[in-house]
């Protein structure tokens, strides 16, 4: 299995292929449908607002070399005013395709984490600018919860909890790569192959 | 005659506790088999190892299995003499109560609204199928049924000419090989596949799901039933689609078909599609109110 800190470096990236076993540790941001539309709507398409530039020069700095976890946690906050996540498994990623490839592009990330897959653009994407998609295990609900170590801070809460975005301390986060930066994507490779066995299977 | 029936409110959140968190002995037992088969440093393996590390934590922190807690799903047989009315009442507290203590994520929706009722309570909410039997005891079921793996469940008509599929046994086999193609990795695989050959469309799935009560390693009486059962287990397998969709030699964990009459003009095969979190849980509670769990 791989080790691997944020901030992540190209070279890190490159050496993955799909199949490829991670443990994931640092720092990573949470992100959903709005937290995407809110980056391309605001950063990307046109140069941020004054009145927002300390959340843009915040997000440039954590999603550099960065990894951004498709995630609506559920989270419990406590009598202190502290809070923890209950439950912080992977939201579908396919939803955040039309956005992806910029926010990877933009923002120097270098890894996704979901569940499902994602499509062309985003392989495409993964192969210009050093990118993975991690694909996180579906259900494991006690295990995530375990691997999240911290909360640091989040933003954008008004977006509501399961759609603001985290930032968190994660440590020995269990993911497979499967999207790497080659142009592959292990998705498209069982659909494939599988396809080819269940023609074989209804002769 | 009227039994003094007990209060089994907490013998309800009890039954509902350890099926949210405790996995089925023979599902986790399938789950540590599968993983042997899987080659050395795969990423099946690892989704696999990764898996019951997470059984062992929700089991022995009494935590959810899986964030989606699922569609409970309850199969009452009652003595003669019971009230559904009373047992009814009994469930629901008991829902309301295992969502206060977390072992229940709020799952039912208002579909009009979209309100989370938020205590697993609702119109329809949970499913109760109720049942008087010759025996003296009561005997419950509990499925939790994830959302997942249930969007990925399909009902075939029979005959279907895309997947050559008449109205026969090779014919249930073609659907359900093409149900499992469609769902790759979406339904948290490895599973167990639930079937019913017959019945009308909404029988139809209710026989499929009740497949999913069945053990593993039991034998379907109908020898032809068995031997399909067996060949759709292979066949399955063999597509490749494995762990979590990663590819692997493990799709599916179980199948399990029953069949029920139908309408001369219908022929419905029904595929209940249950993720690795396969969720079902016994209570027997003995006319002197003993309560055992199995
Ligand atoms: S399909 Fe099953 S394991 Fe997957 S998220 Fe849903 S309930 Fe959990």
């Amino acid at each position: 299995m791989v080790e691997l800190t944020t901030p992540i470096s190209a070279e890190e990236i490159h050496a993955l292929q799909v199949g490829d076993a991670v443990s994931l540790n640092g720092v990573i941001v949470t992100g959903r449908d709005a937290a995407h539309k809110f980056m391309v709507e605001h950063f990307i398409r046109q140069p941020a607002m004054p009145e927002e530039q300390p959340l843009y020069a915040e997000l440039m700095r954590l999603l550099n070399g960065g990894v951004i976890y498709h995630c609506g946690p559920v989270v419990k906050k406590h009598d202190d005013d502290t809070c923890s996540f209950v439950a912080a498994g992977p939201t579908t990623s396919i939803r955040e395709e039309i956005y992806q490839q910029d926010v990877i592009a933009h923002f120097n990330l270098r890894g996704i984490i979901g569940k499902g897959g994602m499509g062309p653009d985003t392989l495409k994407a993964c192969q210009e600018h050093a990118a993975v998609y991690f694909h996180a295990i579906g259900g494991i609900a006690p295990l995530i919860a375990q691997a999240v170590k911290q909360i640091l801070a989040v933003h954008k809460l008004e977006f509501g909890i399961p759609e603001a975005m985290w930032v968190i301390r994660v440590k020995h986060f269990p993911v497979i790569v499967t999207m790497d930066s080659h142009g592959q994507s292990l998705h498209e490779r069982v659909k494939w192959q599988s396809q080819e066995i269940l023609t074989a299977l209804l002769e | 005659m009227i039994t003094m029936q007990p209060d089994l409110v907490e013998a309800f959140m009890e039954l509902v506790r350890r099926a949210s968190t405790i996995l089925p002995v023979d599902v986790e037992e399938a789950i540590v088999q599968a993983r042997a088969h899987e080659p050395a440093n795969s990423a099946s393996e690892r989704a696999l190892d990764t898996i019951l590390q997470n059984i062992q934590l929700a089991r022995e922190g009494s935590l959810p299995i899986c964030q989606d807690t699922g569609t409970p799903i309850f199969e009452i047989r009652y003595p003669f003499g019971w009230s559904t009315l009373m047992l009814t009442e009994h469930i629901r507290k008991a829902m309301r109560e295992a969502t206060a203590r977390s072992y229940l994520r709020p799952n039912a929706v208002d579909s009009l609204t979209g309100e989370n009722s938020g205590d697993n309570t609702g119109e329809g909410y949970p499913t109760l199928h109720f049942c008087e039997w010759v025996e003296d005891y009561l005997h419950v079921d509990l499925l939790l049924k994830g959302g997942g793996c249930e969007n990925v469940s399909a009902q075939y008509e029979l005959p279907d000419t895309r997947l050559k599929a008449g109205r026969d046994l090779d014919g249930v086999r073609r659907v359900v090989l093409d149900a499992v193609f469609q769902a790759q990795g979406k339904g948290c695989p490895p599973g167990v596949l639930g079937i019913a050959i017959g019945g009308d469309r909404g029988s139809s799935y209710l026989k499929a799901k009740q497949q999913l009560l069945r053990l593993l390693d039991d034998e379907n009486p109908n020898s032809e039933l068995a031997a399909l059962e067996k060949q759709i287990y292979h066949e399955a397998n063999a597509l490749g689609i494995g762990p979590m969709g990663f590819g692997g030699e493990t799709t599916v964990l179980g199948v399990k078909i029953g069949a029920q009459h139908r309408l001369p003009a219908s022929y419905f095969v029904s595929i209940a599609y249950m993720c690795w979190a396969n969720r079902r849980t016994i209570m027997n509670v003995g006319p002197d109110g003993k309560v055992t769990y199995g």
